[in-house]
């Protein structure tokens, strides 16, 4: 194998990750990846093409997207208004076809990344409708009545943040990775690289804080990677020390620029209450 | 080679296709990973699973399967002392200590060791399933767990509790959002779809009219999309006989609130009465009426109901016969209501069809409803979205 996905300087993958996307590389596949919000899905495609250097196309899916818009759009009202002044371009269709991402990154020269990110958003039988394109790496236009096959097989990554499912058929041809939420020492390597002279000790608080939120029981939506590290962000713009954090208690105390961490506000009054009713029966004893 | 590891998985309900195997043999082929088993798991994981739902299975499978794997390759390799000194530190007391010694030390344990790991061999076939430590050997003794041996693995400060073993996908294994695709998919048969909204399509139909109207001179009509506005009002039973169908009510629930766009829904118990409500916790405080609902939504609305229709035949038909408290009017005449109001109206019914006829009061709520229940599988699911469609309505 000539080129290895390893992650890069500022993206920290586990080896279970590495092997995934090595392993969708080495056999074409499209990789899908699934996992919590905020731990990186969308930033690996980009990662990826940064690590092994090819260029990128991204798709993003909406819930409105169609399969064909990533193949190609046929402008047919373009040509209409255009024939009504006898411009010389209407006589070749191919002028009025649109590219999608899809055939963009086919007809790359080199070969390219490709990003489908998030996949559920779009209408439950979407994945089926690029079964054939994906399998093959083909796909036919009607318009030119031609075959756009792609030069080299991209490197497809697909992300999915569990909203729909996905039909079988479609998951037989990826492969398949779950991001797990990082464990501390991953943790730790990854604020490192975006934080690379954080004070040991902050990170130590900021991290307690950070998972001691994520273990209370029922919380609605937990803090991601992504919100811990805009958290600490601001936390070093607001030059905030352990000593601050120390003091969190939730009760009279909250964590500074809690809003970064914490998206719900029926979050909040859970942590009050589960605070509050803790201190209780602490009393109690 | 790893055929009967993948006939087990096969043979365990996990969704493994031939075309995945063939994958991994060729990705084995193409040397992605390292031979050893840990990068084999991860791959193994990654191409033969595709789902969240079956990681956990799969942990224990793969545990079981290759357990032992990496010490029966250990005859072939040296234990490093060093290592196994630091877990005797940690593990025996000062006695034992002594007690290995007097077995002639360290070099003979290792010697017993070795020699465990061929009799092992020679019993289970290829030595694959080194199972247990064998009360006999002193290895037994002080809780010296051959599991957190690493030894064929490459070390380098990695924890020895295995990942498969971790089990860190226990909790993906039950999700109501899994077994939804199936429901939403019979949900989408309820299409009505009509153009309402911004006019975002070219109408080919009138521009072609117009332009030739206007002697061939481009006239461009938009008109608005094509979208799915059905609307629906859903009525969910709750407690007592319907416990047993939670999980499946569940699922339905949480198809429709993401298939239909203009879904509205209320909780009764066993049958409609004066008032239903929209929140379980709050069912005592916090009721509608239910001719509020009657009046509020229109026709347009497509109504289901989901019970199982199994009371005491004194809550359809008696004054005062509701379980709960004293109703002036009878459960049928209220259910009667929906029905004339709404034309599209069915009863889904989560109970096997096979004892309806075997309850009273299913065969009577079928009467009141013309004969619109259906049973809560897929194909009744389909029939009941297929009726409910039914004709179009002109106000």
């Amino acid at each position: 194998m000539n080129q290895e996905f390893k992650g890069t300087e500022n993206y920290i993958a586990t080896e279970e990750l590495q092997i995934a996307v090595n392993a969708a590389i080495a056999l074409e596949k499209p990789l899908l990846i699934k996992g919590e919000p905020g731990t990186g899905k969308t930033l690996l495609a980009f990662e990826v093409a940064k690590a092994l250097n090819k260029p990128m196309f991204t798709w993003h899916i909406k819930s409105t997207t169609q399969a064909q818009q990533g193949l190609y759009e046929y402008d047919a009202v373009a040509r209409l208004r255009d024939s009504q002044f006898g411009d010389e371009k209407v006589n070749d269709i191919s002028h009025y076809i649109m590219k999608g991402k899809m055939w963009q990154a086919f007809e790359n020269e080199e070969q390219a990344v490709l990003l489908i990110d998030e996949i559920d958003k779009a209408d439950i039988e979407f994945p089926n409708d690029l079964l054939l394109e994906l399998d093959k790496m083909e796909f036919y236009c009607y318009e030119l009545q031609k075959t756009i096959k792609a030069k080299t097989r991209p490197i497809v990554i697909i992300t999915s943040n569990n909203e729909k499912e996905l039909p079988d058929a479609f998951l037989r041809r990826c492969f398949f990775h779950y991001i797990r939420f990082p464990e501390r020492p991953t943790m730790i390597d990854i604020i490192d690289v975006h934080f690379p002279h954080l004070e040991e000790e902050l990170m130590e608080e900021a991290l307690k804080v950070f998972y001691g939120i994520r273990d209370i029981h029922g919380i609605k939506k937990k803090p991601s990677t992504s919100e811990l590290i805009d958290w600490i962000r601001l936390l070093k713009l607001g030059k905030n020390t352990k000593e601050d954090l120390q003091k969190i208690d939730y009760l009279t105390t909250q964590p500074p620029y809690f809003g970064s961490l914490l998206k719900n506000e029926q979050d909040y009054e859970h942590i009050n209450k589960v605070k509050r009713a803790g201190q209780n029966t602490m009393r109690r004893f | 080679m790893f055929l009967d590891f993948f006939l087990l998985l096969k043979e365990e309900g996990l969704p493994v296709s031939i075309g995945e195997y063939l994958n991994l043999l060729e990705a084995l082929n193409k040397r992605v990973t390292r031979f050893n088993v840990e990068e084999f798991y991860f791959l193994s994981k990654t191409i033969l699973i595709k789902h969240e739902q079956f990681l956990d299975r799969y942990d224990l499978l793969f545990g079981n399967y290759f357990h032992g794997v990496e010490l029966s390759d250990a005859d072939k390799k040296e234990i490093p002392k060093d290592w196994l000194q630091k877990e005797i530190d940690r593990f025996f007391s000062e006695e034992e200590k002594a007690m290995i010694e007097k077995m002639g030390g360290l070099d003979k344990l290792m010697e017993r060791l070795q020699q465990l790991l061929e009799e092992q061999k020679e019993k289970h076939q290829g030595g694959n399933k080194w199972i247990g430590t064998g009360g006999t050997s002193p290895f037994g003794n002080g809780g010296f767990n051959p599991e957190g041996i690493n030894i064929g693995g490459d070390g380098g400060g990695r924890s020895a509790v295995k990942v498969w073993e971790k089990r860190q996908f226990q909790n993906y294994s039950s999700d109501v959002e899994l077994n939804t695709r199936n429901i939403k998919l019979a949900l989408k048969r309820l299409r009505i779809l009509t153009r309402e909204g911004i006019e975002d399509e070219l109408d080919l139909h009138t521009t072609i009219e117009k332009t030739s109207r206007n002697g061939g001179y481009l006239e461009i009509e938009m008109h608005p999309a094509k979208k799915n506005r059905v609307k629906v009002l859903l009525f969910f039973d709750v407690g007592g006989s319907m416990d047993p169908y939670v999980e499946l009510c569940e699922q339905l629930f949480s198809a429709a609130k993401s298939e239909l766009k203009h879904l509205e829904f209320f909780y009764f118990h066993n049958c409609v009465y004066e008032s239903i409500w929209k929140d379980n916790n709050m069912r005592y405080n916090d009721r509608i009426p239910t001719f509020d609902i009657l009046h509020k939504f229109n026709q347009d609305y497509r109504v289901i109901f989901v019970g199982d229709a199994t009371m005491s035949p004194y809550e359809l038909t008696a004054l005062g016969g509701s379980v709960e408290h004293y109703n002036d009017e009878t459960g049928i005449a209220w259910l009667q209501r929906f029905v004339t109001k709404f034309p599209n109206t069915v009863w889904l019914n989560p109970s096997n069809e096979y004892y309806w006829d075997g309850t009273p009061t299913v065969k009577v709520i079928k009467e009141v409803f013309k004969d619109r229940m259906f049973p809560m599988t897929l194909d009744g699911l389909a029939n009941a979205m297929k009726t409910l469609k039914g004709k179009k309505i002109i106000h």
